[in-house]
């Protein structure tokens, strides 16, 4: 469980501050469907990586599971961005000459487990998504739903709390969309808590909880109005 | 993050960039390249100079007049020292004497006009007896050495080096003809083996005399110096005090003489082609410190041109040690594989040259081998901690967007 106090984020830009988060509440409990919407530059990706712990907030507290992470230092953070968050992001970020299983790998080999357990355990997680055939293509040898499709293999394999989704249907065609939008909403369906950030009005309408933001302030939240 | 991993991904990024791996490994390679070369050059004369002293015989003791101030291979400025006293044959007949010295050949060196039938030319005279065969470890061409005699009999005969010969007397037999030289005249009784420059002299342009007739020759009572050889390694330093004292007792109590044995000219030249060697190291490591540079440039351009996988890592878990330890390591392929290239290069360098340069022995000592890796290795590393640490510190949001 999530929740965001009063999280303010400023951005020098020239003489002008922007506000990037505007003294924003929110809370996440497990196993939520939330989907954020807005124009560009209304705050959405910074509300992502503040969630995400790659960006720290100017002001305001974090609660992650109890504990406050709004100060801790890069490493603490790193830590726990292991432990809790799983990214999926636009452009896939897969590294080009691993292959899938490798890529999918790659955070439990941050994490110091052993070459056995990480492999059966990437493994099992690439038969979920479907890839189980896939194992030894390097990126360049798959199609953008399947690259995808890694990429969320490897956001699950660490078995996070939350999966953070920037505008995780961007690069691919409508038939990979709907597959990779099906797949994270069978994620969710097993539990894991799962927030998409999208352009897209049809993506955003078949989560649970929507959010919209605008000029760093939350404007409207169907979840919060529910309770 | 397990060392094995981060070894893994770190060779994985070697791999991946060939070209800039080639570049890397070529300036890495030449550096250590170099020291290998130079410090084989440096080590090449200084075996073959040791090795020259040692054709010389390791027992060998030179007793020259006057005193050194400064002990080695000193002794330049006492050969026409007015103020020393000379030594003579009796001095050198009484170190004779010791039962430590095996052989004593005291020399006198001169130059004068020799002739035979219409042909004349200068030569040098050196005047010794017949030990001098044995100390400077000649051999003999024709005929035989000079006659074991007393050294203070003057005999009228001579043995010449072969260039002597060959000017005098062409291809035709010398043995038994009389050679004019100055207002004497003596017997050609042999031919040295032609040897070139060993120790002091040219053999091949001597002519040899007994060293009373030398002695004659040039009017001199005195002697050049008096090559003596101890009996054993072990019996140098006695060797060494019978003859002070010995001379000592002969020169009214004045240590008037020099003593220089072949360990301490031996010290002084090692000494000297060290500081050479090790000069010529540091020279070449300069070379080592200008491919860190490079290194540290490469390393500059592969953390902009990785910034978004740093970026991914970091959203991964990564932290700033992990993100350090790669960029460290590949660092420290780098330049290792680029070392062990370069002793390849290196020793495959000081064999072509000793296919060359034959009666040299060029090989690189160990500790210039192993020098030169640790230099490469130690630059390769501290020029990387700088785009290591950057590459830790990139700001994972930026980082990912690619900015």
């Amino acid at each position: 469980m999530m929740r965001l106090e009063n999280i303010c984020r400023d951005f020098q830009v020239g003489d002008q501050v922007v506000h990037a988060l505007d003294h924003v509440d929110l809370e996440i409990k497990p196993g939520e469907y939330i989907s954020i919407m807005g124009p560009s530059g209304s705050g959405k990706s910074t509300l992502l990586n503040i969630l995400g712990l790659l960006d720290r907030p100017n002001l305001g507290t974090y609660w992650l599971n109890g504990a406050d992470v709004s100060s801790l230092d890069d490493n603490a953070l790193a830590e726990q961005r292991q432990q809790h968050i799983g990214f999926i992001f636009q452009a896939f970020h897969l590294i080009p000459r691993l292959s899938a299983l490798e890529n999918v790998e790659l955070p439990l080999l941050l994490a110091g487990a052993p070459v056995a357990a990480r492999r059966d355990r990437a493994r099992e997680v690439l038969d979920s998504v479907g890839l189980a055939t896939r194992l030894d293509h390097r990126p360049d040898q798959l199609s953008g739903g399947e690259r995808q499709r890694v990429a969320i293999g490897r956001a699950i394999v660490m078995n996070p709390g939350l999966l953070l989704a920037d505008e995780p249907t961007g690069n691919l065609d409508s038939r990979s969309s709907e597959d990779v939008i099906e797949l994270i909403e069978q994620l969710n369906r097993n539990g894991i808590s799962l927030m998409v950030v999208t352009h897209d009005p049809d993506i955003g309408r078949r989560a649970q909880r929507h959010i919209s933001l605008r000029d760093g302030k939350i404007v409207t939240d169907d979840g919060r109005l529910s309770r | 993050m397990r060392p094995v991993d981060t070894a893994r991904l770190a060779f994985q990024s070697i791999h991946r960039y060939p070209l800039r791996t080639t570049m890397l490994l070529l300036a890495v390679s030449i550096g250590v390249a170099a020291v290998v070369l130079l410090t084989g050059v440096g080590e090449g004369a200084r075996r073959y100079v040791t090795g020259e002293f040692a054709a010389l015989g390791t027992h060998l003791i030179v007793v020259l007049p006057g005193k050194a101030e400064t002990a080695g291979a000193g002794g330049t400025g006492t050969i026409i020292g007015a103020t020393a006293r000379d030594l003579t044959l009796e001095d050198a007949m009484a170190i004779e004497r010791s039962a430590h010295i095996a052989q004593v050949a005291p020399i006198i060196v001169g130059s004068g006009n020799a002739s035979w039938r219409a042909r004349e030319r200068e030569i040098t005279v050196l005047g010794t007896t017949t030990e001098m065969l044995d100390v400077q470890h000649w051999t003999m061409q024709l005929g035989r050495f000079l006659p074991d005699i007393d050294m203070d009999i003057a005999t009228p005969v001579c043995v010449m080096g072969s260039v002597v010969r060959d000017e005098f007397f062409d291809n035709t037999n010398p043995l038994g003809q009389w050679l004019r030289i100055g207002d004497t005249r003596c017997r050609v009784i042999g031919v040295l083996t032609q040897g070139g420059i060993t120790g002091p002299f040219d053999t091949d342009e001597l002519v040899i005399l007994p060293i009373a007739s030398a002695q004659q020759l040039f009017n001199a009572p005195g002697v050049f110096r008096i090559l003596t050889e101890a009996v054993s390694q072990d019996s140098m330093d006695a060797a060494r005090r019978d003859i002070i004292e010995i001379i000592k007792a002969r020169h009214q109590g004045e240590e008037d003489i020099t003593v220089v044995t072949q360990d301490a000219v031996l010290a002084t030249f090692e000494s000297i082609f060290d500081m050479i060697t090790m000069g010529l190291a540091g020279i070449a490591s300069i070379s080592l410190v200008v491919a860190g540079v490079l290194i540290m440039n490469v390393m500059l351009v592969a953390v902009s041109q990785r910034t978004k996988e740093i970026g991914l890592l970091k959203a991964l878990g990564a932290k700033e040690r992990h993100i350090v330890a790669l960029f460290l390591a590949e660092a420290v392929f780098l330049s290792l594989f680029g070392a062990l290239l370069g002793l390849i290069l290196g020793n495959a360098g000081t064999r072509l040259l000793g296919t060359v340069f034959p009666i040299l022995d060029f090989s690189a000592p160990t500790w210039a081998m192993v020098a030169a890796v640790g230099v490469a290795v130690t630059s390769g590393l501290l020029f990387s901690i700088l785009p290591a640490r950057r590459a830790a510190r990139l700001d994972a949001v930026l980082a990912l967007a690619g900015r």
